[in-house]
Parts: C-alpha cells; sequence; structure tokens
C-alpha cells in the first residue's frame, strides 16, 4: 500500500489502520436504556510531498479498500514514483488490561449502573433525577510509514460518568462525576458507585448556593480536574501547530520564565494506564514524558512529525487522530502541574475575599489571544481565609500568559482526572492534574453585580 | 430500489431473524472532501467515503442498537444480530414502540450537483481566495491561522419492519477562516465563515472580508465596568442561545425534569418580539430533509409565538409517552447515533430594525461578538448561564472601542422575556444546530469585566 501511495512520488507516505469496538449504555429514571453496540473498520492513508499533505480514508480493511485510499492520497501528486523502505516491525508492549470488557456479560454492566442509581437516590429524597453512563471502547490500531516503520497499538478504555439533579421548592441544581482509565473492567472492580454518591452530594451542597461574585479576586482552584486550566491556558498554546502558525502567545518564548519558579509541569503520555495514556501515539512514535514547565521556564513544545520536521526536531510523541478518519495534530496526552508543598487549608488560609473553584464543568481557549473562559461545576466563597458558601453559575476568564504568572501556590494532594478535549473537530481522552492551586487574581465572572 | 435500502432491508430482516419482534434500518453513504490553506499553499487535501448502517431492535418493550461498517450480507447480520442482543440488556419501557410510516413528501433542492462537478484544483482555489482576500483586506492583518473548505454529498436510506421506507440525497459545504490581526498589545482573531449547499453558494471574498474585519475590529479591546446592561447579540451568538433554547424544548428533557421550560407550556414567557420555530424543511437550513432520523416526516413547529412557549419538540418515543404525536425531530449523527429528540433548523423571526436603528435603541450597552465556554458554562437544567465575551462598547447609540475578557451571565428563561427587538436581516449560522436568526436585542443582561 505504501508503494501504491507513492506512486505519484512524495517524500512521505503512511497507511494507518484501526479496528473500533464498543459498547454504551445508560440508567436513567432507574430504567437501562440507550445500549448501543459499534464495530467499526477502516483506514487512512496520507502522502506529504512539499508542504502538503494529502490523505483519504475509506471504511473497510479489505485490499480494495486499502488499494482505493492509497489511489485516492496518490491522485492529486503529479511526480515520480518513490520506493518505501523495507518494513521493519517494532514490538511494543500495549498498556496491560487485567480484565477485558468484551469478557464481562453486558447484564453486569447493567448492574453496576443499577448500582449506581440506587446510592445516588440513597443520598436523599431531593435527589430528583439520576442519570449514569457506561462506555468502553477498544481501538486496534497498526501503523506503517515509508520510513520502515511498522508498529502497533491495543487499546481499551472504559469510563464511567454520573449526573444528578437535586431540587428543593423551586431550586435545581446539577452535580456530575467521572472515573475513567485506560484499563479494562477491572478500573470498576473498587467501589465504582461512589461516583454516584459524589455527584448527589454536589447538587445538594448547591441547593444552598448562592450567587457567583464578579470581580478580579484570588482563586484557589482544586486538584484533579482543576487541571484543566493548564490544560486550557497553557497546553494548548504549547501545541507547536498554533506555535509554527503564530497562533499562540506561548511563541517565541521557550526558555523564557512564564511561571513562578515554583511551577513544574509536564506532559506524560506514558503514565501507568491513565485515561490519556497509550504505548503509541498515532504516527507510531513511542509516547514519552515531556516536561514542559521547569521552575517557571518554558522548556518545550509538543511535536507531531509535520511539526518537528519544520522546527527540525524529533516529535515528541504527540500525534494523535482521533479515529482512522483523521489527520494526526499535535495533542496532549496527561497534562499535568508536579505538586508542590502548601497544602489546600494554608492556600485558602491567606486568602481575605477571593473563590473557591473546587471543579470546573469545561474550559476553552483561543492560543492566539490567549483567552480563555471555565465553567465552575461547584465554587465556593472564601471569606477571612476560611470557605463560606456555595456560589451557582459562576465563570472564570482571564488571559493565559497573566494568570500562568499569577499562580502563586501549589499544592501537594495531587491527583489525575479524565478529559475529553475537542480540538480541529477532534476529539481526544486526555488526563488533567494537579493538587489545588492558587491563582493570585483572576476574574470571577458572576451575576452579583 | 438502491443498494443501500437493500442493506437497510436485509438488516430488518436480520433482526427479525435474530429474535426481534420489530427493527428498523438506517444507511448511509457518502463522500466528502477537505481542503486547508495556509501561507498561499494547500496545507492538507482530505478525501473521504464513508458508509454505514445502524440498526435498532425492539424486542418487547426493550430496544437495543448497533452499527457497523460492514455493509456485506454477513455483516449487516453481525450487526442486527448485535442489535437484538443490546435489547436484551435494556429494561422494558411500555412506550418503546417502532414509528407508524407517515406520508412523507418530496424535499428537492438538498443535493446541489456541483458539489460533485467542482475539481479539487477549484476548491483549492477557493479557499485560497478566501485567506487573500482577509490579508489584503487591512494592513493589520498579519496571518490568516487557517482556511478550511469543506464539502460532502451522500444518500441515506431508512426501512423497517412497520413499513418506514425512504431515501434522499443531499450536499452541503461550508468555508471559514480565523483571521489574526497584530495589535500593540498581542494577536487577535477573527472567524469569517459561509455556508451552502454547493460551492457556487460560497462566496470567498465575504468570507476572507468578515474574518479580517473581526480580527482587526477587536484591536485594542479593553475590559468593560461590571454592570447590568442593554445587550446586541450577534447573529453568530444568538445561534448559540437560541441552539440552547432549542435543546431545552426537546420533549425528552422535559419529560425527565431537565428543562427549565418544563410545565411551562403555554405560558408567556417570551416577550412578543421574539417568534421562534422549528423548520425542518426550510430549504435553506443545512438540517433540512423529507424525513427525520426515524423516517417521519420533517415539518414546521411554532415554539415561540405571541409571546407564548406553543409547542416542545417530540421523536416518537416522547410522543408516545404523552399521548402524542412526533414533531418529526428524531435526529441522528449519522448511522452511529441511535434518534434522539433535538431541533431541526431552528429560525428566528426577523423583525423591522436595521442594524444601526437596534444599536440606537441599545443607547449604552454592549455589543456582543463572540461566546465562549458554552459547554461549560451553561446549566441545560436550570438554564443558568455566564459565558466568555467579546465584542463592542455600545456608547450614545453607537459601536465604540471593542472589549475583551468579560463574562455575560443570567437564564435562558428570563433572557426570553427581555428580548426587546430583532434585525431585519436573517443569517444561517452552524452554531447551536442549524440556525437562522438576525441580530437580538436584549434589555438587560450581567456584564462582569473589571
Amino acid at each position: 500500500m505504501l508503494a501504491r501511495a507513492l506512486a505519484n512520488g512524495g517524500r512521505f507516505a503512511e497507511v494507518f489502520a484501526e479496528r473500533r469496538r464498543g459498547l454504551s449504555m445508560s440508567i436513567d429514571e432507574s430504567r437501562i436504556e440507550a445500549v448501543q453496540s459499534g464495530a467499526e473498520e477502516g483506514a487512512g492513508v496520507r502522502v506529504v510531498e512539499g508542504g502538503t499533505t494529502y490523505f483519504a480514508h475509506v471504511d473497510g480493511l479489505d485490499p480494495a479498500d486499502l488499494e482505493r485510499a492509497a489511489d485516492e492520497a496518490a491522485a492529486a501528486l503529479r511526480g515520480e514514483r518513490r520506493e518505501p523502505r523495507a518494513l521493519e516491525a517494532v514490538a511494543i508492549s500495549p498498556l496491560p488490561i487485567e480484565l477485558r470488557p468484551e469478557d464481562v456479560p453486558a447484564e453486569r454492566k447493567a448492574a453496576l449502573l443499577r448500582e449506581l442509581d440506587e446510592r445516588a437516590r440513597g443520598e436523599g429524597d431531593e435527589i430528583a433525577q439520576f442519570t449514569s453512563s457506561y462506555a468502553e471502547a477498544r481501538r486496534e490500531v497498526a501503523v506503517a510509514n515509508s520510513e520502515g516503520l511498522l508498529s502497533s497499538d491495543d487499546r481499551t478504555r472504559t469510563r464511567i460518568g454520573a449526573q444528578a439533579v437535586a431540587r428543593r421548592g423551586d431550586a435545581v441544581e446539577t452535580g456530575a462525576e467521572t472515573l475513567g482509565a485506560h484499563r479494562g473492567f477491572e478500573l470498576l472492580e473498587d467501589d465504582p458507585g461512589a461516583i454516584a454518591e459524589q455527584a448527589a452530594r454536589k447538587a445538594l451542597t448547591l441547593l444552598e448556593a448562592g450567587p457567583a461574585p464578579s470581580g478580579s479576586m484570588p482563586v484557589v482552584v482544586g486538584g484533579g480536574f482543576g487541571g484543566v486550566l493548564f490544560h486550557e491556558m497553557t497546553g494548548h498554546g504549547l501545541e507547536a501547530d498554533h506555535i509554527q502558525k503564530g497562533a499562540s502567545v506561548y511563541a517565541g518564548k521557550l526558555g523564557e520564565q512564564v511561571a513562578q519558579p515554583l511551577l513544574d509541569a509536564y506532559d506524560d503520555g506514558r503514565l501507568p494506564n491513565e485515561w490519556g495514556s497509550d504505548a503509541i501515539d498515532d504516527e507510531g512514535a513511542l509516547t514519552q514524558k515531556t516536561q514542559v514547565i521547569e521552575g517557571g521556564r518554558l522548556t518545550a513544545y509538543l511535536y507531531d512529525r509535520l511539526t518537528a520536521e519544520r522546527d527540525g526536531v524529533v516529535s515528541t510523541g504527540n500525534g494523535r487522530r482521533e479515529s482512522f478518519r483523521h489527520l494526526p495534530i499535535p495533542r496532549m496526552t496527561n497534562t499535568y502541574i508536579a505538586p508542590g508543598d502548601a497544602t489546600p487549608e494554608g492556600m485558602i488560609a491567606e486568602v481575605e475575599k477571593g473563590f473557591y473553584a473546587v471543579s470546573f464543568a469545561g474550559g476553552q481557549v483561543d492560543p492566539a489571544t490567549g483567552d480563555f473562559v471555565f465553567g465552575v461545576s461547584e465554587g465556593y466563597l472564601i471569606e477571612g481565609g476560611k470557605v463560606t458558601r456555595p456560589c451557582r453559575g459562576a465563570t472564570l476568564i482571564g488571559n493565559c500568559l497573566e494568570a500562568l504568572m499569577a499562580i502563586d501556590a501549589v499544592g501537594d494532594d495531587f491527583f489525575m482526572k479524565t478529559g475529553i478535549c475537542g480540538k480541529g473537530g477532534q476529539k481526544a481522552p486526555v488526563g488533567t492534574g494537579q493538587g489545588h492551586v492558587r491563582v493570585g487574581a483572576m476574574t470571577v465572572g458572576g451575576t452579583e453585580l | 430500489m438502491s443498494e443501500l435500502s437493500t442493506s437497510a432491508g436485509r438488516a430488518v430482516e436480520a433482526a427479525l431473524g435474530a429474535g426481534a419482534g420489530a427493527a428498523e434500518a438506517y444507511a448511509s453513504r457518502d463522500s466528502g472532501r477537505e481542503v486547508r490553506v495556509h501561507g498561499g499553499e494547500v496545507e492538507s487535501l482530505t478525501a473521504a467515503t464513508q458508509s454505514g448502517i445502524g440498526v435498532r431492535a425492539w424486542v418487547g418493550g426493550r430496544v437495543g442498537y448497533a452499527y457497523g461498517t460492514d455493509l456485506s450480507e454477513a455483516g449487516v447480520e453481525a450487526i442486527a444480530a448485535r442489535a437484538a442482543e443490546a435489547a436484551a440488556v435494556a429494561d422494558e419501557d411500555e412506550f418503546a414502540v417502532p414509528p407508524e410510516p407517515a406520508p412523507v413528501e418530496a424535499l428537492p433542492g438538498l443535493s446541489d450537483p456541483a458539489v460533485a462537478a467542482w475539481t479539487t484544483a477549484q476548491a483549492a482555489e477557493l479557499a485560497l481566495t478566501v485567506e487573500r482576500t482577509a490579508l489584503a483586506a487591512d494592513s493589520r492583518i498579519v496571518g490568516v491561522e487557517q482556511v478550511v473548505y469543506a464539502d460532502a454529498a451522500g444518500r441515506v436510506a431508512i426501512a423497517s419492519s412497520a413499513g418506514v421506507a425512504g431515501e434522499y440525497e443531499s450536499s452541503d459545504c461550508f468555508a471559514y477562516l480565523q483571521a489574526l490581526a497584530e495589535g500593540d498589545d498581542g494577536r487577535e482573531t477573527g472567524l469569517g465563515f459561509g455556508l451552502a449547499r454547493g460551492p457556487d453558494g460560497l462566496d470567498p471574498e465575504a468570507i476572507g472580508a468578515e474574518g479580517a474585519d473581526r480580527a482587526v475590529a477587536m484591536i485594542g479591546a479593553v475590559k468593560p465596568t461590571s454592570r447590568s446592561c442593554p445587550v446586541v447579540l450577534d447573529p453568530t451568538v444568538a445561534a448559540s442561545f437560541a441552539g440552547l433554547i432549542g435543546g431545552a424544548l426537546s420533549a425528552s428533557a422535559v419529560q425527565r425534569g431537565r428543562s427549565p421550560f418544563a410545565g411551562r407550556l403555554g405560558e408567556e414567557l417570551a416577550s412578543g418580539a421574539l417568534v421562534l420555530h422549528d423548520d425542518g424543511r426550510d430549504p435553506g437550513g443545512s438540517a433540512s430533509a423529507p424525513f427525520d432520523g426515524e423516517g417521519l416526516p420533517r415539518r414546521r413547529t411554532a415554539l415561540i409565538e405571541g409571546g407564548r412557549l406553543r409547542a416542545f419538540l417530540y421523536d416518537t418515543y416522547t410522543a408516545n409517552r404523552e399521548g402524542t404525536a412526533s414533531t418529526g425531530s428524531a435526529s441522528r449523527h449519522g448511522y452511529r447515533s441511535q434518534p434522539s429528540v433535538s431541533p431541526s433548523n431552528l429560525v428566528v423571526a426577523a423583525g423591522a430594525l436595521s442594524f444601526g436603528e437596534l444599536l440606537a435603541e441599545a443607547g449604552e450597552g454592549v455589543f456582543v461578538t463572540d461566546v465562549a465556554g458554552l459547554h461549560s458554562g451553561v446549566n441545560p437544567v436550570t438554564g443558568v448561564f455566564s459565558v466568555g465575551a467579546s465584542g463592542r462598547a455600545i456608547r450614545d447609540g453607537e459601536l465604540a472601542e471593542p472589549l475583551r475578557e468579560f463574562t455575560i451571565a443570567g437564564d435562558l428563561v428570563a433572557m426570553l422575556g427581555s428580548v426587546e427587538a430583532t434585525g431585519a436581516t436573517a443569517r444561517w449560522v452552524p452554531f447551536g444546530g442549524s440556525v437562522s436568526t438576525p441580530p437580538l436585542l436584549i434589555g438587560a443582561m450581567a456584564v462582569s469585566g473589571s
């Protein structure tokens, strides 16, 4: 196929083949529903010549399907035939899966959702609605390129999510929690029902919430999914495609002090069985641990193959694609702020008037301007060094460079959480992590003016 | 009968053979291309073909779904068997009954032969023209992050054991760019876009100019002071909010107590200025089709009219729960997704005021041109929202300095009541689904800046 793809020339050709299997279901109104089973296979073929990538993808893995993709990718080229190098298989070990989800009866997955439903509703009569979902997905991928690389990976991810709605009179609040990993069903053997109770408790807590404050103030951000703050305000701006197009506020800042010396941060695609981990990226490069900030200094960008080539460096193993239907682009894997030495209690105690964002519903950044926004899913007011009352409907906004520099405390209570990141129309599983972090000043946008 | 309908029919038979009491199959095949341009060169050219089938199986009141890409005879049989297997896992639901067929009227004009006729070189030239226009528009435009042109043409077929059968063809295309402007204190981005059934319907110069205008307009932006004030929403922003409201009007959200509109049918929630329809047959809307995701006719439904909440949107299942009829609102994102209730094309009626008159009416306030963080800043259950925004100040009824890094906050229901006027010119926008809307004047909204 590689020879076929290079029939009209090209300095690089690659075939990416994939088989996807998945099962998902949910519980709503205490009924198991939306049971869905998927099976897809297909391939994407790309040929690179000059600055242009020619890409074609097809559904199906029959030789005829692959030939069609290779011919379509080559169709727009007008050069001389090139020969690919002989393939040499690279042996890699996929991340270990102890209990394959497909070997577990579907009824057991339904029973798990029923348990979550009962436990959430057990948190009190004010839990008016509860919905929970289960999803397993296996991606077997193989990649071969004209430079002789042949590699493959076998990835299984499992994830559950819980969302509770609490009601008291006219007040309605929601709470959500997730648990996921690059693991099999063994992920769910250690009390998965706890996330249902956590989601329910969040919703119940928010019933007491008042309006969120507005204006600039110190913000303490919670551990785990609080790391989405760093993911958005720094991680995306370090992806080399944004840098090379002048569409990142971090362009030209390598080696510069972009944060206080207390800050160290990494992108690490090799964290054992983490949600954003894989053995290889989707171009066949081994995933790696990349320190992006060392002592507050910007030390690295995140590269896929083509952006690395352009900068004369090697890929950092960040070439990821949603499926065989997409081109690889530089993407984060698991991105986190390394643990510091502050305690959550200590950093809150030092705040006279501020905001405590325990977790986010998500966030968004424009890497070119650095403007970001985060929706707070669980937030509290800090008054006189103490957490006082819950707030609803808060958003944090700001500019990356200012907010990153304003991080003045990093907690020791580190943990990771799962996220689904969207970029260029492609979704990718990413891990985010940190202990509690304090930003000296940030704009909180609430309704209390 | 086309090959697709044959596959769908075969899948229905196979599901019945695998133990399903009733079955429905949705098959699609499409081909598309995408051109990305940067710095006067083609960065990537993508050619794509996709085909697959999704099967819904009913076993008593239990429903299961399976999909796959293998359309061979054996492949389709395996998918159908998995659907029946999935149904066995679901719980019994008395309202889960297969849709009964209803007469479907053809909807011509969904497919533009120009999509197939245009060469890739023509498509690339269109994208390059977008980029050139943006770069030439203003000396402060220093680059274009990327220009994307994409088109697709395809066919959909549906069949069911209850007698639903249908097939149609459609095409669409779009182009957009993200222009970069350089100011004294950093870069600004500006989005320009266009969408149509075929490439002849796109105006590359207008798309390029819009991106450049939007980026340049943001140079020197400052934070507004926090206050409650009149707000004018650009159509791109109004569309996002219309999409959120449309989603909350779907019967599945309402019936499950997850909509701020639950129990409020017939109430006077909106100002008379706001008229909202769901129109699944508007030829301009990209979601238009003769039938919906379960083969029932698409139609026009008044959602908000005369200030009152007139209707919710239903598929067969949600309609059965209330003993009413489907509004043809079962949507799918291709064969991989089972049908669920959502708006087709949302149409906000245009009013009488020119853009200048809307600003004059606002007097002192904010013109919001972009919002960010909608997926995380809006609670669809309560309707409470707080999202990041940028735009321009409105002073003495005219546009003044650019504004950035602020939020607008409120709740969706209250917002409907404070729509004071709508602009005279509506535009199709691909945000919030497929929405046609003019700019909207909101009487008062919480703006949080410095």
